[in-house]
C-alpha cells in the first residue's frame, strides 16, 4: 500500500487494488445504538491502575520518550495581515486569498444559498456566521457558551449544530441571524465523554443527520454506544448505527453520484512513528460495516494489546492510507464549476496535522482522485506550506463551495477562513 | 482569595509606580502582581506563582477568565476588560519573570521518589518537559505552590475545571486523592 508525501508533486497513491474496500465486515447488523458490541470477543483484562489520558494510553515509557505534547490553536485569532497566505502554495492557477479573519478557532463550514458563511468553533463555544453584503463582510456570533459545537449543518434554512453531548436546530436561521434564538435541542441520548466527543455533523441524500461517537480514549475497548457513525431523522427520532469501529471522524461526505458514504478516520497514538496511517473509508454496507477499531488500526496493523485474535482481514479496508499521525478532518466532493475539470467530484482532504511525531506531517490539504467504482486512484497534495521547520504556521480544518465554485477553507490555529479561486488571474472578492 | 481580589481590582494604581525590574512592563501587569509576586512567586494562600510561565498556557488562561470559561471570581473580574492585544502582552511580562523557587524544606526523600515514580507512569513529565518548566501550552510546575497545584488537580478532578482541551480531566480520573496530594508535593519541591 502507498502513502502520502506532502511535499511532492508526483502522483504520490498509486491505485490501489479493485475489491480492496468491497470486504464485508464479519458482523450482523446491529441497529441499535445502544445494543451490544458487534463483535463478541472479550476484552482483554484491564491495564493496571492510574491509566493514562485517554490520548497518552499506550505511550511509550516517559523515561525514553520525546518531547512531545498536544499542539492547542491559540485562542486569540490571527491579525489578518500575519496571516500565512502569501507562504502557502497551490497547484498552477490556483489562488489562496484570506477571506475573513477573526473567526476565533474556526472549524466547520457550511454555505447557504444566499452566501452567508456557517463557521463552528470547538475549543471556545462559540457558532459564527460571516454575512456578505456587498463585498463587506462582517462576523456575527450566533451562540457562545456551547459544549464544543464542532459539528454544523444545514438543510432547508435550518442550522442544525451538534455538541458533545446533543443535537439541536434553529429554523430559519437566515432571518434570525442579528437576534438568534437558542438552539432547540432534537436529539441528546448521546455520551457526554470530552475526549473524541466533538462531532462531524452532515444531513444525507436521505435527509437524515449524520454524525460520528468518537472512541472516548487514544485506545481503549469502547463502550457499545461510541465508536460508531450514527443516523437520525431531522426531528431526532430513529436513530441507527451506521458503521462501527472507529476511532474518531471529523470529515465526512456523500458522493454526489453513487450517494456512498465516505469518511476520514484518525486512529491511534503511540503505537509508532510511521504507524499507523489515518483512514479514507466508505461505507458501502450501512448498519453493517466494521473499520477495525480497536483491534485493527489504518486497514493493516493489528493492535499490539487488543489486536491478538483478530485480523486485519476481518474488518472493512479504507480506500486510502493518508499517512500516519496526519489527522485528516474535513473532506469534501468537489461538486462545483469553477476548479477544472479533472477535479469534478474527487475528494478534498484537509489534514490538520500531527502532533504525536517528532518530525511533525501533515497541516495540508489534499485532493483523492476516484476510479469509477468508486475506489482511490491517487492522493495528490493541493495545498502545502503550513508545516514549517517543523512548526505550523496554519492548520486547516474544513471546507465547503461558495456558489461559484471556489473553495473555503478553515484554519483553527489561525482562527481565518480562506478562499480557492482557479483562474488565469486572481479573483479576488474584495475587502 | 477574596482579600486578594480586592487588592487585585483595587489598588492597581497605587503599585504601578513601584514596579521595577522589566525594560517596558505593560501597566496592566501591576494589579497582577500584587496577588501573584512581583518576582514571580507568589506568598498567597492558593494564589499561583507565574514566574517564567509559558506564555501560550497564560494567554490560554486569562483568555478562559475573560470568556468565563474558567470560573475564579477575582480573575474573571480582573480580566473581562482585556483587550487580545492585552492577554498576550500580559502573558509575554509573566513569562520573563524569575521562575519561582523550591521551598527552604526539601521534604521526605523517599516520599518524593514514589511521587516521581508517578509523575511517570502518567507521562506528565513528557508534555510538563522533565524539569517541569512546561512547554507552549503546557504549563510550568516546577516550584508552583503546593496549595495551588493539589487546587488545580483537585479541580480537573471533580470537573470544577475543564480546561481549554480535555486532556487534563481525563490525566486526573485514574488518580485517587492520595495521589493527588502527593504530586502537588514533589512539583512543588522540586529540586
Amino acid at each position: 500500500m502507498t502513502t502520502i508525501r506532502s511535499h511532492s508533486r508526483t502522483l504520490l497513491l498509486a491505485a490501489l487494488a479493485g475489491g480492496f474496500a468491497a470486504a464485508a465486515a464479519p458482523v450482523a447488523a446491529q441497529q441499535s445504538p445502544s445494543g451490544p458490541a458487534p463483535t463478541a470477543a472479550p476484552a482483554p483484562a484491564a491495564q493496571a491502575p492510574a491509566a493514562p489520558p485517554p490520548w497518552m494510553q499506550g505511550g511509550p515509557d516517559a523515561s525514553a520518550s520525546a518531547n512531545l505534547a498536544p499542539v492547542f490553536p491559540p485562542p486569540i485569532p490571527t491579525a489578518a495581515d500575519k496571516l500565512p497566505t502569501a507562504k502557502l502554495k497551490l497547484p498552477a492557477n490556483f489562488h489562496i486569498e484570506v477571506y475573513q479573519s477573526g473567526v476565533n478557532n474556526a472549524r466547520s463550514l457550511r454555505v447557504d444559498d444566499k452566501g452567508t458563511v456557517f463557521v463552528s468553533s470547538r475549543l471556545v463555544g462559540n457558532v459564527y456566521a460571516i454575512v456578505d453584503k456587498n463585498g463587506k463582510r462582517e462576523v456575527k456570533t450566533l451562540a457562545k457558551g456551547l459544549n464544543s459545537p464542532n459539528g454544523i449543518a444545514l438543510h432547508n434554512g435550518t442550522l442544525y449544530i451538534a455538541e458533545i453531548n446533543k443535537i439541536s436546530k434553529i429554523d430559519n436561521i437566515e432571518a434570525q441571524l442579528d437576534n438568534p434564538p437558542k438552539p432547540t435541542v432534537i436529539y441528546d441520548d448521546l455520551p457526554s465523554d470530552a475526549p473524541h466527543g466533538w462531532k462531524f455533523l452532515t444531513v444525507g441524500p436521505d435527509n437524515r443527520l449524520y454524525f460520528n461517537v468518537g472512541a472516548p480514549c487514544n485506545i481503549c475497548m469502547p463502550p457499545p454506544t461510541h465508536a460508531q457513525l450514527r443516523s437520525i431523522d431531522l426531528d431526532g427520532k430513529n436513530a441507527e448505527v451506521v458503521a462501527r469501529g472507529i476511532r474518531q471522524v471529523v470529515g465526512m461526505d456523500f458522493h454526489p453520484v453513487s450517494k456512498v458514504l465516505y469518511f476520514t478516520e484518525n486512529q491511534r497514538d503511540w503505537l509508532s512513528e510511521d504507524q499507523p496511517n489515518d483512514k479514507l473509508n466508505r461505507v458501502l454496507h450501512p448498519g453493517k460495516d466494521n473499520f477495525g477499531y480497536p483491534y485493527c488500526h489504518g486497514g493493516d496493523i493489528e493492535d499490539p494489546q487488543f489486536g491478538w485474535g483478530h485480523s486485519c482481514d476481518e474488518f472493512v479496508k479504507p480506500v486510502a492510507q493518508l499517512g500516519p499521525h496526519t489527522a485528516p478532518l474535513g473532506m469534501r466532493f468537489y461538486t462545483g464549476h469553477m476548479f477544472p475539470a479533472q477535479y469534478r467530484n474527487a475528494i478534498f482532504i484537509a489534514r490538520h496535522g500531527s502532533w504525536n511525531k517528532t518530525h511533525k506531517i501533515g497541516g495540508d490539504v489534499v485532493v483523492a482522485h476516484l476510479n469509477p467504482d468508486g475506489t482511490v486512484k491517487s492522493v495528490e497534495p493541493f495545498i502545502t506550506g503550513f508545516l514549517v521547520n517543523n512548526n505550523y504556521l496554519g492548520r486547516p480544518v474544513d471546507m465547503e463551495w461558495m456558489k461559484d465554485g471556489s473553495m473555503l477553507l478553515s484554519d483553527d490555529y489561525n482562527g481565518a477562513v480562506y478562499r480557492i479561486t482557479y483562474g488565469p488571474q486572481k479573483l479576488s472578492m474584495g475587502r | 482569595m477574596g482579600r486578594a481580589g480586592v487588592i487585585a481590582v483595587g489598588a492597581a494604581t497605587l503599585i504601578a509606580g513601584t514596579l521595577s525590574g522589566f525594560a517596558d512592563p505593560p501597566k496592566k501587569l501591576a494589579p497582577c502582581l500584587a496577588c501573584h509576586g512581583e518576582k514571580g512567586q507568589s506568598d498567597n494562600e492558593k494564589v499561583p506563582s507565574l514566574g517564567a510561565q509559558p506564555a501560550p498556557y497564560s494567554v490560554i488562561q486569562l483568555f478562559l477568565f475573560r470568556e468565563k470559561m474558567r470560573v475564579v471570581e477575582p480573575m474573571n473580574e480582573a480580566a473581562k476588560e482585556l483587550s487580545d492585544g492585552d492577554l498576550q502582552s500580559l502573558a509575554d511580562a509573566l513569562a520573563a519573570l524569575p521562575a519561582p523557587k523550591p521551598p527552604a524544606n526539601p521534604g521526605d526523600p523517599a516520599r518524593l521518589e514514589r511521587a516521581r515514580a508517578l509523575t511517570e507512569q502518567n507521562h506528565c513529565n513528557i508534555c510538563h518537559r522533565s524539569d517541569f518548566s512546561g512547554q507552549g501550552n503546557v504549563p510550568r510546575l516546577a516550584n508552583q505552590r503546593e496549595d495551588y497545584l493539589l487546587k488545580a488537580l483537585r479541580d480537573y478532578k471533580s470537573g470544577a475545571r475543564k480546561g481549554y482541551d480535555p486532556v487534563m480531566v481525563e490525566v486526573v480520573q485514574s488518580l485517587d486523592d492520595a495521589q493527588l496530594v502527593e504530586l502537588a508535593s514533589y512539583l512543588s519541591h522540586l529540586r
